[in-house]
């Protein structure tokens, strides 16, 4: 493992209205490490992700990608995106365009790439996300695996320093989880820089390095996936993933391959 | 015999002003579509007071009647700057029609899902690129049947335009109507015309819809 910091969080906070989701997070990410973030829904995960990518913007702290700090003033929050891969819950790929053309848009109209070198680059990310036989298929066309494994692809034909997946598995049926993780699981294995929110605690296990656990607001505890499953520090975090794995179970079958 | 030259020679006169009622009913909905297009996205993603604008002068031009914007047009504006009665016409329809565009299309750009918008900003597109390439080309899709209901309205209102004198079809009409004395048969040839043109432009924008619909 490398120890380049990709992903830099100090102290942030975000409120909406009244209530405060985020309460003073820090966080490293460094490169081709995989970081599971865990915790009950409605503690800023999703929100915490939004932040690192300036998709929401933070109201105090401070966040770097790489050596750049992309929360100083007169960020270009456009280009800090270009480097920054996000993962849906929901998929979000364009429905007026096919599965290639979701992943081309981004280098012809983003990178201003020619079209057919484009075409090229897409293909082979459709090829490394196993749907290079879709390429002409509209997101209507295809199943909820696939369209997630497309918009993996698209996150990635902009060659991001880490990728960001937001709940990427729980909109889909049971049975189209495994595809998804399998492909998270190559990238893993690839040495792509990944922070996950999950519950899918298969994954967490057995692909991440460090797993932080995030409750109300704050991070409670974080450490190496294997101390955190094995020996948590706090009675809460023990609690958490007795729960979530009793709910989800470890292990689905022909889940990790 | 002679009824029937009578009645060649009235079919002939109403089409030579087929080409001026296309003509400004084409340049009417491509000014509507453009400025409609143009106000719609103003409202939706514009500045507070640029959407507010945009508000109002839709509100306004659609208390108005259609022939009173005309009339402004042709004896206020057209005096200013030099503008045929062809011309200022045409555009005065087309200022009325953009502001029943705007709302069509604000409808449609709203019912984009709001996740298109976070994942194209997501792969680095600019608020102005996720609107022209992810945006729009959905909404504009999503637009296509109410918008046939408008270019049916403005090729009908088309026919107002003869209040300044622009020789379209039911100007000639009237011309014949006129020296005739014949008004059923010179108005029925008249509504006939109307008739199949917009009965021709509702079959070709079914085409469309169905050949670029979305699946959702």
């Amino acid at each position: 493992m490398n120890d380049e910091t990709i992903i830099r969080v100090e102290d942030l906070r975000k409120s909406y209205q009244e209530s405060e989701i985020i309460k003073g997070i820090s966080l490293t990410v460094r490169e081709q490490e995989v970081v599971v973030i865990i915790g009950p829904s409605g503690t800023g995960k999703s929100t915490l992700l939004r932040c690192i990518n300036l998709l929401t913007r933070p109201d105090s702290g401070r966040i770097w990608l790489k050596e750049q700090e992309i929360t100083a003033p007169h960020t270009d929050e456009d280009k800090v995106r270009q480097h920054i891969g996000m993962v849906f819950q929901d998929f979000n790929l364009f429905n007026h365009l096919t599965a290639l053309q979701n992943v081309t848009i981004g280098l012809t109209k983003v990178l201003r790439m020619d079209s057919r070198e484009a075409r090229d680059k897409g293909l082979w990310e459709l090829e490394r996300v196993g749907l290079v036989e879709k390429a002409a298929s509209y997101p209507a066309q295809l199943s909820g695996g696939q369209k997630q494994r497309v918009a993996i692809a698209r996150a990635l034909a902009m060659d991001p320093d880490v990728m960001l997946f937001d709940e990427p598995t729980s909109a889909l049926d049971p049975e189209l989880i495994g595809e998804v993780l399998g492909v998270m699981q190559k990238l893993a294995r690839e040495g792509m820089t990944m922070l996950v929110v999950t519950h899918e605690m298969g994954f967490a296990r057995e692909v991440s390095d460090r797993i932080v656990f995030m409750e109300n607001g704050y991070i409670v505890e974080e450490g190496p996936s294997r101390q955190m499953f094995y020996a948590p520090k706090f009675t809460r975090t023990r609690e958490f993933l007795g729960k979530i794995s009793e709910l989800y179970g470890e292990n689905r079958p022909g889940e990790m391959q | 015999m002679e009824f029937l030259k009578d009645l060649i020679f009235l079919i002939n006169y109403l089409l030579q002003g087929t080409g001026v009622t296309l003509g400004v009913t084409l340049i009417a909905l491509s000014t509507g579509f453009l400025f409609g297009t143009l106000l719609a996205v103003l409202r939706v993603y514009g500045s507070k007071p640029v959407a507010r604008f945009a508000a109002v002068y839709s509100t306004l031009i659609r208390a108005v009647p259609v022939v009173v914007i005309i009339f402004i047009l042709f004896f206020v504006i057209a005096s200013i700057v030099d503008l045929s009665p062809f011309l200022s016409g045409a555009l005065a329809l087309g200022f009325a029609s953009a502001a029943y565009q705007s709302e069509v299309f604000r409808g449609a750009i709203l019912s984009v899902p709001a996740g298109q918008m976070m994942a194209a900003r997501a792969i680095g597109m600019s608020r102005l690129k996720a609107i022209s390439y992810i945006i729009l080309p959905q909404a504009i899709r999503l637009a296509i049947p109410p918008w046939s209901n408008e270019a049916a309205i403005v090729l009908k209102d088309s026919s107002l335009v003869f209040v300044i004198g622009v020789p379209e079809i039911l100007r000639r009409a009237q011309y014949v109507s006129a020296r005739t004395l014949e008004p059923f048969i010179a108005f029925s040839a008249a509504a006939a015309i109307y008739f199949i043109m917009t009965f021709l432009v509702n079959r070709g924008l079914d085409f469309f819809e169905r050949r670029y619909r979305i699946l959702m």
